[in-house]
C-alpha cells in the first residue's frame, strides 16, 4: 500500500516536473552548513541556472567526507536518492560495492563529451577509475606540499629560498633548525608531519618518494611490507624517535598549522587546503614547495570528486551532466581554486587570465600543479575504512615506539590481507 | 474500563519507550546474527560468525580494556570531587553563588566544545600546559602523541567535565537534609567528622547510588571528545567501546559487526546496572 502510494506520488511529481518542463537536480555537498563555502556553491548553482532556465539546482550541505557519504546512503535508502553528489574520491570502492553510481562514460557519448573527459590533470583521475570507466570528476582536490619559514631558515644559516629537495637534506637542515633554550628544552622543532586524522595519507607521500606505492589499481591489494615502504617508515619514525628535529610520538594534525604559524616548527608537511589560511596567519615570510625526494618526489592526492547516481531518470541524468561539465569548465575552476586553494581541476583552468595572474602574484599556488607530475592515487580498497585504519594504527604504533615499522606494518599487511581476498 | 483508561494514560510513553529503546535494542540483537549486506552481497544469516569474529578481534580486547580503566579513572574521582565541592558551596560562605556556577560552568559547555579547549591545553610547546609546566623548566611533552599518557589526559578531562554535573546532585541532597540533625549532634558535642560520616554520608546514599548509576554509563557513553582529541588514537591507545562502535558502522559500513559490539555494550550496561542497584540498595536508606 504504501509502495503504491509512493509511486503515485513519484508519478504526479514527475508529471508536474514535465509540465513545467522543469528538471530538479539534488546533490549533497561536503561542507558543515554556513561554511564559508557554501555562498561560493550557491552561487554556482545559481549561475547555472540562469544559463540553463529549465534546470533547478538544490545543494545540500551535509557536515563532513563521513557524514555526507552517510547521509547520501540514507537517502539513497529512503527512496529520496540525490541525482549526483560530491563525496570522498577514495569512496569509489564503497559506492561501487552499494551498486549507487554510473561511469560518466554512459552519458559522455559524443566525441567533444569524450575529450571533456580527458581535459583533467591525469593524477587526479585515477582515484575516479575503475576498469577503464571514469566513475569520479575531479573538484575539490589537494596534495600534500611542504611549507618553510623563511625566518627561521635565515637564523639557522641556511639559503631562506632553498627548500630541501631530498630526504637527507631535510633531515641536516632540520638538524640544523632545532632551537634549544637554556635548559635544553626544544622551543622550535626543525620539521613536522602530522600523525592524526590521517596518518595513511602522509605515509603515502614517504612511500612513493622512497618509490612504492600502498595499493593496486583494482583495490584489491595493499603493498605494506615491501622493504621500500618499511625503510620509508623507518624514516619518518627516525626523524623524532633518534634524531630529534620532530616531537617523538604522534604529531596532531589539527593544531599543527597554529605550531607552524606561531613558529614552533621551521618546516612542516601540510595540505594545500591549508595555503591561504598560513598566508593570512603567518607573521614571517614562508615558502611552499613540493615534497623532499628519495628515490623519486611523490604526495597523494586528496579531496571530492563528483559522482552521477544510479536511481534517475535520463532527463535528470542529462541535467547532472551538464551541471558537472558547467561547474568544472575551466573558468570556474579556476575562480574556485583562488577562493578556495584547492588545485584547480585542469591545465586549461591554469590558462585563464584570471589564475594566471593570481599565480604570477603569489607562485605557492601552483606548487600543488607543479607536484602533480609526481603524484600517486590517494590510498583506496576495496573494505577501505577497515584497511585504512589498520595502517593508520600500524604508522601511530612505529610512531609512539610501541612496535617497529616492520612489526607494525606486517600487522597491517596481514589484516589487509584477509579483508581484501573476497574481492580477488 | 479503569483497564482502559490506564492503558490509555501508558500509551505515550509506551509508544516511544518502544519505538525508539526495545524495538531498536531487539532489532540490535537480530542484526547481530546476519552479515553486513551490501547491493551485491546481500546481507545472510551467520548465525554466531560475528561474535567469533569479536572475540579474535584485538581492538575489541584493547578498547575493552580501555574503557576498564577510563572507568575507573574516571568514576570514584568525579563522585568523590562533586561530594567536596558541594559541602564546600554548601557552607556559608561569601560569593557562595558565584563558585556554585563556576563548578557548575563545565557541565553547561557542549562536549565537542570542552574537547576543543583542552586540545589547546594538551598542545606541546603551544598549549596552556606545557606552557605552565615549562617556567618550572619541565622539558615540552607530547601529551596527546604518547600512548602512556593520552588516557590521563581524557580522563583528566572527563572529570572536570563531569564533576559539577554530579555536584548538583549533592548539593540538592545536602539541602533537603533537616538542619535539627546537626544541631542535635553539636548539641551531643559531635566532631564534624564524626556527623558527617555517621549522619550525612549515610543520608546521602540514595544520591550516591544515582550518580553512581549515571557516572557508570557515562563511562560508557561519553565519547564525544574522542573525536575532537583523539579520534582514539594513537594506535588506539584511548579508544572507547562506543567510539569503536562508530567507526566500525560509520567508518567501515560494517552494520553487522556494529551490532554485535552494541549488543556487548548493552549486557554490560545491563549487568552494571543490576549489580549496583542489588548491592548497593542494600546500604541505602530512602526516607
Amino acid at each position: 500500500m504504501k509502495r503504491l502510494l509512493t509511486l503515485v506520488f513519484a508519478a504526479l511529481f514527475t508529471c508536474m516536473a514535465h509540465g513545467q518542463g522543469k528538471t530538479e537536480l539534488t546533490f549533497y555537498y561536503p561542507i558543515a552548513v554556513g561554511g564559508p563555502l557554501t555562498k561560493v556553491i550557491d552561487g554556482y548553482a545559481a549561475g547555472f541556472e540562469k544559463e540553463h532556465p529549465n534546470v533547478k539546482v538544490n545543494a545540500v550541505y551535509a557536515g563532513n567526507y563521513d557524514d555526507t557519504r552517510i547521509r547520501a546512503l540514507a537517502a539513497h535508502k529512503a527512496g529520496q536518492p540525490a541525482q549526483l553528489s560530491v563525496l570522498f574520491s577514495i569512496d569509489l570502492y564503497e559506492l561501487l560495492e552499494q551498486d549507487l553510481i554510473v561511469p560518466f562514460d554512459e552519458v559522455a557519448t559524443s566525441a567533444e563529451d569524450k575529450a571533456w573527459l580527458k581535459s583533467f590533470h591525469p593524477a587526479l583521475m585515477l582515484n575516479g577509475t575503475y576498469k577503464g570507466k571514469v566513475y569520479g570528476i575531479p573538484f575539490q582536490r589537494s596534495t600534500i606540499v611542504l611549507y618553510w619559514n623563511k625566518d627561521a631558515f635565515k637564523e639557522a644559516g641556511l639559503d631562506p629560498e632553498k627548500p630541501p629537495a631530498n630526504w637527507n637534506e631535510m633531515r641536516a637542515m632540520a638538524a640544523k633548525l632545532v632551537k634549544k633554550d637554556g635548559s635544553g628544552n626544544v622551543s622550535r622543532w626543525g620539521v613536522m608531519v602530522p600523525s592524526t586524522g590521517y596518518p595513511y595519507w602522509m605515509f603515502q607521500a614517504f612511500s612513493r618518494q622512497n618509490g612504492q606505492d600502498l595499493m593496486n589499481p583494482e583495490g584489491n591489494r595493499t603493498n605494506f611490507t615491501h622493504p621500500d615502504v618499511i625503510n620509508a617508515l623507518q624514516y619518518w619514525t627516525d626523524l623524532g624517535r633518534k634524531h630529534g628535529v620532530m616531537p617523538a610520538g604522534t604529531v596532531e594534525w589539527g593544531t599543527l598549522r597554529q605550531n607552524f604559524v606561531e613558529g614552533k616548527t621551521a618546516m612542516m608537511w601540510h595540505t594545500t587546503g591549508n595555503l591561504t589560511a598560513v598566508k593570512d596567519g603567518a607573521k614571517f615570510a614562508f615558502g611552499v614547495s613540493m615534497l623532499p625526494a628519495a628515490k623519486q618526489r611523490g604526495s597523494p592526492t586528496g579531496g571530492g570528486n563528483w559522482y552521477l547516481f544510479k536511481k534517475s531518470t535520463p532527463a535528470e541524468r542529462k541535467a547532472a551532466f551538464e551541471f558537472i561539465k558547467w561547474i568544472t569548465a575551466p573558468e570556474r575552476a579556476a575562480d574556485w581554486s583562488i577562493a578556495t586553494g584547492y588545485v584547480a581541476v585542469s591545465p586549461a583552468a591554469y590558462d585563464t587570465p584570471k589564475l594566471k595572474t593570481y599565480v604570477s602574484g603569489f607562485p605557492a599556488a601552483a606548487v600543488a600543479r607543479d607536484q602533480f607530475k609526481f603524484a600517486t592515487p590517494e590510498l583506496s580498497t576495496f573494505q577501505t575504512g577497515r584497511v585504512r585504519k589498520s595502517l593508520d594504527d600500524a604508522i601511530q604504533a612505529a610512531l609512539t615506539g610501541s612496535k617497529t615499522p616492520a612489526e607494525a606494518l606486517t600487522a597491517a599487511q596481514t589484516e589487509a590481507e584477509r579483508l581484501l581476498k573476497p574481492y580477488r | 474500563m479503569r483497564h482502559i483508561y490506564g492503558w490509555l494514560l501508558l500509551l505515550p510513553a509506551a509508544i516511544l519507550l518502544v519505538g525508539f529503546t526495545h524495538y531498536p535494542a531487539l532489532a540490535t540483537l537480530a542484526d547481530s546474527f546476519f552479515s553486513a549486506g551490501t547491493a551485491l552481497r546481500p546481507s545472510r544469516f551467520v548465525g554466531l560468525d560475528n561474535y567469533a569474529a569479536l572475540a579474535d578481534d584485538p581492538v575489541f580486547w584493547q578498547v575493552l580494556k580501555n574503557n576498564f580503566w577510563f572507568a575507573l579513572g574516571t568514576i570514584p574521582t568525579s563522585i568523590a570531587l562533586a561530594l567536596l565541592m558541594a559541602l564546600w558551596v554548601n557552607a556559608r560562605l561569601p560569593g557562595r553563588a558565584l563558585v556554585r556556577l563556576s563548578y557548575f560552568t563545565p557541565t553547561v559547555l557542549p562536549m565537542i566544545a570542552v574537547a576543543n579547549l583542552w586540545l589547546y591545553f594538551y598542545t606541546p610547546q603551544i598549549g596552556l600546559l606545557d606552557k605552565v609546566t615549562g617556567l618550572f623548566g619541565v622539558p615540552s611533552h607530547n601529551w596527546l602523541g604518547n600512548p602512556d599518557t593520552v588516557m590521563g589526559c581524557v580522563i583528566a578531562m572527563t572529570i572536570w567535565k563531569e564533576a559539577g554535573f554530579f555536584m548538583i546532585f549533592y548539593l540538592a541532597a545536602l539541602q533537603a537534609l533537616p538542619p535539627e540533625l546537626e544541631e542535635a549532634a553539636r548539641i551531643e558535642g559531635a566532631s564534624r567528622g564524626y556527623f558527617f560520616w555517621r549522619v550525612t554520608f549515610p543520608l546521602l546514599m540514595p544520591t550516591t547510588l544515582f550518580v553512581l548509576v549515571n557516572a557508570t554509563i557515562n563511562s560508557f557513553k561519553l565519547v564525544d571528545h574522542l573525536f575532537i582529541l583523539t579520534k582514539g588514537g594513537p594506535d588506539n591507545a584511548s579508544n572507547l567501546l562506543l567510539y569503536y562502535v562508530y567507526q566500525v558502522a560509520f567508518s567501515y559500513l560494517d552494520t553487522a559487526y556494529a551490532a554485535t559490539l552494541t549488543v556487548v555494550l548493552l549486557t554490560l550496561l545491563a549487568v552494571f546496572a543490576v549489580l549496583q542497584f542489588r548491592m548497593i540498595e542494600r546500604r541505602v536508606h530512602y526516607r
